[in-house]
């Protein structure tokens, strides 16, 4: 196993290089001097003339070939130096620490959120498939997967912040501001978790232990939860993971609408301004967490089923 | 009539969600007919004015009849998806029939870019594909394809190497027929089943990311009439006329559930793993 783990840890590294090489690339391809843009931005109102902008790429070391630009980007940011905002002039990385922590909140509000109300419904609808119960679960299920986020934001601040006046539409400080963002962004996890919860557990309900456990006298509560739950749950750590990633993907949409200091919505702001160093920081700041994530996941899932032999899996 | 046709006409949720995609399509196809007027004629005197007998869904900030841009919204939705995802099952038949058919170097390479892509969430490197190339429609279906295709691709390259060694892939080699011929013949006819579902599943998907993208401005530029772009541009009038954002809001909700229901429906007459009726949720990659 910890062969395995390391063997998994190691290739964290080389994916972030891919990743960062592409996005790189990408970026310096995309149109726009940044020499001009930054002399704009120190003299507002000011054509920069030509000789200054070339002088000035020179200094930044622009007109070098791509190859050394990445290795230069790449050995600062592994000390930490994601370089500087275009708009700002500020360093990047205490920027984006100032917005990681409400970024962090409302993926994991949303994240717990999705995993409480997923879970157990999918539970139910299973242990009572066929009822009223399953029915309701299942168009949930359906409305979940196909509302996106962006709409029901729409719609969630439509209702309780224009016609009830309940909530407040967007900002960031309490948890009233915390509600709405979290419930729309949750809500395709939470559906996901739902379907997949339901259809593990029933497929695991058919299995022969169960008719054991059953044998044995056990009760049913602890029949299902006990013994069909744990086994049901694996494929349910693998899309919590993956959905992890995706939340942080959705935290940029749900951000802008509810104008939540995050890094999703520094990212969009960056987009808009061309501010390309900022882009390639989120990216990359992205790409670290979805890996790590997954990285936990796979940890969970090796506690979880001893039985698994991952030297024969890819990845 | 055969067995699994009889089993789809007794599945309500599939043709509902056909009968959407039927309508959706033909609101594509028929706008130019059925609009009340164009879909970017602005007439500040009807700024913002209620729906009436002439124009049912009312008008917008800038006195634009929503029905027509609605309508019109249908052509350039559907028509970016199912554009964006032809080009993405281009792009996998060929990786994928490389990479299994060709196998070594080839396809340690191509599989390990797959992986890279799947490893990542696709609408964060959309986002930055897009936001690199600038805002555009274009540039948005060119990022969402760049970034799709790596999930079809495995899937086609898992499929050529388990139908490469049957005998019916024997059978034709000894007859004579070629390599690309055996591809297209035999193992493309073979995996059209289970890429048919997925193919369903995933235009709500693209639907949704395309439309998102928009909805940013990252994606369809005004005046072009596009849900995501409609409703982001409803967005300041949300107290005054909700209505501007609900119309295209239901409609980007009502194609995906469409496509969803579809799906849905063709997995459980496709794929003889589906447990229990409401089945499993799709497993990425």
């Amino acid at each position: 196993m910890h062969n395995y783990l390391a063997r998994r840890l190691l290739t964290v590294p080389l994916l972030l290089l891919g990743i960062s090489l592409i996005t790189f690339t990408l970026l310096n391809l995309a149109p726009g001097d940044p020499a001009d843009i930054l002399l704009r931005l120190q003299n507002p109102g000011v054509e920069p003339p030509r000789e200054a902008v070339l002088a000035f790429r020179r200094e930044l070391g622009l007109d070098d070939p791509l190859w050394t630009r990445y290795s230069r980007w790449l050995g600062q940011a592994l000390m930490g130096d994601l370089g500087v905002s275009y708009r700002t002039g500020g360093p990047i990385v205490s920027e984006l620490a100032q917005r990681l922590p409400a970024t962090l909140l409302l993926a994991g509000a949303s994240l717990g959120l999705a995993v409480l109300l997923g879970i157990p419904l999918g539970i139910l609808a299973a242990v009572f498939k066929g009822s009223p119960m399953d029915g309701m679960a299942r168009l949930l299920a359906l409305a979940g997967a196909t509302v996106p986020s962006y709409v029901l934001s729409l719609l969630l601040i439509l209702a309780f912040a224009v016609t009830l006046h309940w909530l407040p539409a967007i900002g960031y400080g309490g948890i009233r501001h915390l509600v709405m963002p979290a419930v729309a962004l949750s809500a395709g996890l939470a559906a996901q978790l739902m379907r997949l919860s339901r259809a593990s557990l029933l497929e695991t309900l058919t299995q022969d232990y169960m008719r054991t456990a059953r044998a044995k006298g056990l009760r049913e509560r602890t029949v299902v939860l006990r013994h069909g739950f744990k086994n049901a749950l694996l494929p349910v750590v693998t899309i919590t993971g993956i959905g992890m990633g995706h939340l942080l993907g959705g935290a940029v949409i749900v951000e802008t609408i509810f104008g939540w200091p995050g890094v999703g919505k520094y990212a969009v702001d960056a987009i808009f301004l061309r501010d390309y160093p900022v882009v390639q920081a989120v990216v990359l700041y992205l790409a670290v967490i979805f890996l790590l994530v997954n990285f936990g996941v796979d940890v969970v899932y090796r506690w979880l089923d001893p039985r698994l032999d991952f030297a024969g899996r890819a990845g | 009539m055969p067995q699994p046709l009889q089993r789809f006409l007794r599945d309500p949720s599939a043709l509902l969600g056909l009968a959407i995609i039927t309508v959706a399509a033909a609101a594509a196809l028929l706008a130019p007919l059925l609009a009340p007027q164009g879909p970017t004629l602005v007439d500040l005197e009807r700024r913002l004015a209620s729906p009436d007998r002439h124009f049912w869904l009312g008008a917008d900030h800038l006195g634009r009849d929503v029905l027509s841009r609605v309508l019109y919204g249908a052509r350039t939705t559907l028509g970016a998806a199912g554009l964006t995802l032809s080009v993405i099952m281009v792009i996998a038949v060929l990786v994928g029939i490389l990479a299994g058919y060709h196998g070594g170097w080839l396809d340690t390479m191509l599989m390990a870019l797959a992986d890279l892509l799947l490893a990542f969430p696709a609408l964060v490197l959309a986002l930055a594909i897009a936001g690199t190339l600038g805002p555009s429609l274009l540039n948005v279906m060119m990022a969402v394809a760049l970034v799709w295709w790596a999930g079809y691709a495995r899937l086609i390259r898992g499929m050529v190497l388990s139908v490469r060694q049957r005998e019916f892939v024997e059978a034709a080699r000894a007859v004579g027929a070629g390599d690309w011929r055996i591809m297209v013949h035999h193992v493309l006819r073979n995996i059209l089943g289970p890429m048919v579902v997925l193919v369903t599943l995933d235009m709500g998907l693209i639907i949704l990311g395309l439309s998102g993208l928009s909805f940013l401005g990252l994606g369809s530029q005004p005046p072009t009439p596009e849900w995501g772009a409609m409703l982001n541009d409803g967005r300041p009038f949300l107290q005054s006329a909700p209505r501007l954002m609900l119309y295209p809001g239901a409609a980007i909700c009502l194609v995906v559930l469409g496509f969803n229901l579809l799906g849905d429906g063709l997995r459980d007459l496709l794929d003889p793993t589906v447990v229990h009726g409401w089945k499993s949720p799709r497993r990425p990659g």
